[in-house]
This record gives C-alpha cells, sequence and structure tokens, in this order.
C-alpha cells in the first residue's frame, strides 16, 4: 500500500508544482513507482513542468466521472522504464466544483494500491480545490517561501490541514537566498522553523536552473549540476526514511564580494 | 581570505537593523489574530463591553484605552491597558 503525499502551499507562486514534478521524479530515479496527480483543475500546470503537456488524451475529471479507468489516463513518463512515473493530469476546460472530496478519495485509495507514492499538487487558496486536494492524502508537505505573505498563508494551510485529520506536516522552504539572510533581510530557517513550529523537510536555494529545466519541462532534479535539484535529491531521500543534513546553502564568496561586503555595498 | 573575513565581522553593520526583524514582527503579531480568529471587529467590541462594565467601578481614559491580543512564548495573551482617571466612591 502507498503513500498519499499532498503538496500545498495557500499561497500561490511559491513553488508547489515544480516541488510535486522534483519529489516525484527524484522518487522515481531512486526506483518507486510514483503517481503525480494535478489536482488545479482549470489552470492545469503539473504536465508543462514535467514536458508531459503533447501527451494528454484524459484528464482526472475523465476518471473520477467514471468515464475511463485510471489506467487508461495515466501519462507514463518516458524517461523511466516500466511505467515507474505517471501524472494525472488536471482537467482544462473545466472548474473545481467537476471532483468533489469523496470521489477524490475513492481516486487516491485506488492509486496508492497500485503506486509506492502519490503526490497530489493541491491548487493555492483554501476552497473547493483545497478540500478536494487533501481529501484522499495521510501526509502533506507545505511550501512556503521566505515572504511574509507566504508564510501567513503556510500558517493557515497547517492549521487546516491538522483540523482535518493530518497530523505533523512537514516544510519545504523555496526560493532561500543565503546572501539575504546573512544581510539579515530575509528571515533564516531559524526564524521560520521558530513561526510555523513544524519540522523541516527540506530547503530550496533560490536557482536559475529551476526556471531553465522549467523551460525545457525537465525536472532540475534530474540535473547533476544544479543546487535546487540537489536540495530535492535530498528531500526525496528523507521522505523515504533517510536521515540526510541540510546542504550548506552558502557558496564561497568571491574576492570582490568580501571586499564589496567589508566597505559595505549592497548588490 | 582569514583577513578580509576578520575586516568584514568588524565592519558589519548591525544584523539586527535588517528588514528581516520586522518581518517577523509583523508577522508574530498577525498570526496571533489569524489563528485566534479572532478578528479586529471582535475586539473592537470587547472593548466597548469593557468600558461598559468598568465604568461602573471607575472613571478610565476610554480614549487611551488598549486592548490587544498578545504572543508569548507559546502562549496567546490577552493584554488590555486601561488608565484610569478616578476612582468611583460607593456611598
Amino acid at each position: 500500500m502507498g503513500e498519499v503525499i499532498v503538496i500545498t502551499s495557500g499561497k500561490g507562486g511559491v513553488g508547489k508544482t515544480t516541488t510535486t514534478a522534483n519529489i516525484g521524479t527524484g522518487l522515481a530515479s531512486l526506483g518507486y513507482k510514483v503517481v503525480l496527480v494535478d489536482t488545479d483543475i482549470g489552470l492545469r500546470n503539473l504536465d508543462v513542468v514535467m514536458g508531459l503537456e503533447n501527451r494528454i488524451v484524459y484528464d482526472i475529471v475523465d476518471v473520477t466521472s467514471g468515464q475511463v479507468v485510471a489506467s487508461k489516463a495515466l501519462i507514463r513518463d518516458k524517461r523511466f522504464p516500466d511505467g515507474r512515473l505517471s501524472l494525472l493530469p488536471a482537467a482544462q476546460t473545466k472548474d473545481k466544483s467537476a471532483v468533489n472530496q469523496k470521489q477524490m478519495l475513492e481516486l487516491c485509495d485506488e492509486l496508492k494500491a497500485e503506486f509506492d507514492f502519490v503526490l497530489i499538487d493541491c491548487p493555492a487558496g483554501i476552497e473547493q480545490g483545497f478540500k478536494n486536494a487533501i481529501a484522499g492524502a495521510e501526509k502533506a508537505i507545505v511550501v512556503t517561501t521566505p515572504e511574509v505573505s507566504a508564510i501567513r498563508d503556510a500558517d493557515r494551510v497547517i492549521g487546516l490541514l491538522e483540523s482535518s485529520g493530518i497530523r505533523n506536516p512537514r516544510l519545504v522552504i523555496n526560493r532561500l537566498r543565503p546572501g539575504m539572510v546573512r544581510q539579515g533581510d530575509m528571515m533564516s530557517i531559524e526564524d521560520m522553523v521558530d513561526i510555523l513550529a513544524i519540522d523541516v523537510l527540506g530547503v530550496v536555494p533560490e536557482d536559475d536552473s529551476i526556471l531553465i529545466s522549467t523551460n525545457k519541462g525537465e525536472p532540475a532534479v534530474l540535473d547533476e549540476q544544479s543546487r535546487a535539484g540537489q536540495a530535492y535529491r535530498n528531500i526525496t531521500r528523507r521522505i523515504t526514511g533517510v536521515d540526510v543534513p541540510l546542504m550548506d546553502l552558502e557558496q564561497p564568496d568571491s574576492f570582490m564580494d568580501k571586499v564589496r561586503k567589508i566597505f559595505g555595498f549592497r548588490r | 581570505m582569514a583577513v578580509l573575513d576578520f575586516l568584514q565581522r568588524i565592519f558589519s553593520r548591525d544584523n539586527m537593523s535588517g528588514s528581516k526583524n520586522v518581518a517577523k514582527e509583523r508577522l508574530r503579531l498577525v498570526l496571533v489574530h489569524d489563528r485566534s480568529s479572532v478578528s479586529p471587529e471582535i475586539l473592537e467590541s470587547l472593548k466597548e463591553d469593557l468600558i461598559k462594565v468598568i465604568s461602573n467601578y471607575m472613571i478610565i481614559d476610554e480614549r487611551a484605552l488598549e486592548v490587544s491580543l498578545s504572543n508569548e512564548d507559546s502562549s496567546v495573551a490577552l493584554v488590555a491597558n486601561i488608565p484610569i482617571l478616578d476612582i468611583k466612591r460607593r456611598d
């Protein structure tokens, strides 16, 4: 029996879809059987981040409404053998009321019988779409960025998850900029943990390689050179129960960086 | 590089002046309200009721009265600052 994990955040644009794509791809790289479910009906995005947008025939609403069986709607990622990584895309032309909580619960039960991990990409907000996304989940990953608005929403979502019976969600801090933290202009990991009072699953540094990988439709977790990819590889291993220390986010400063800092020039 | 690190430590500005402390403080306050689900309207009506009750016993400075939620350690407290102008005598 697999695990159903919802990736959520409250606020939009903090990296839920990127996180879902990278964790899913990372788990498949480790040999697990993974299915990604995009529940953002009307604003489908996980397919393009994964580079699978041209192969969609059926979507989640076709499955929950009973028109096709789940196995027929799943898109198998050809980067992995034997259908180890699959995507169930969101519907693009319907709205969030096209699926209800009971249908989501049944879908998750069906998928976890066949996969090791069922990752649910949750839409932004805390309305129907959110309720659907968490309906079948046993665990949750809350994504935030080091911004006041994102942290406030994360706090709200953590409260909602816990009152829905999803205990101990874990935090992914995305787009951290160590240089700004050092200057005292960005909240540190400790600051955020202190405020939100939940366990940290991982910290992903701000990294241009994320945009580049999204441009290409190849998750950064597959890029050995990417620092964000390394962070996602670590997160993936932590999900499987391996104790991996948080990576050192500090990149050594160049000589000129140090000179600038001494004389107080901010970049 | 060690010399540079040393110089940097001496000359670096106080981290406390960074904007992150402002962010933390603002977040703390906003989360106290979010978590307790006490809206500013509820606080306002609580304040009016408090004035009514306390005015039976004391003359208070209604305009300087402050009622707020505050977060100390992990508990939330209702903090009221009620300046007294005079005590009513009971005769």
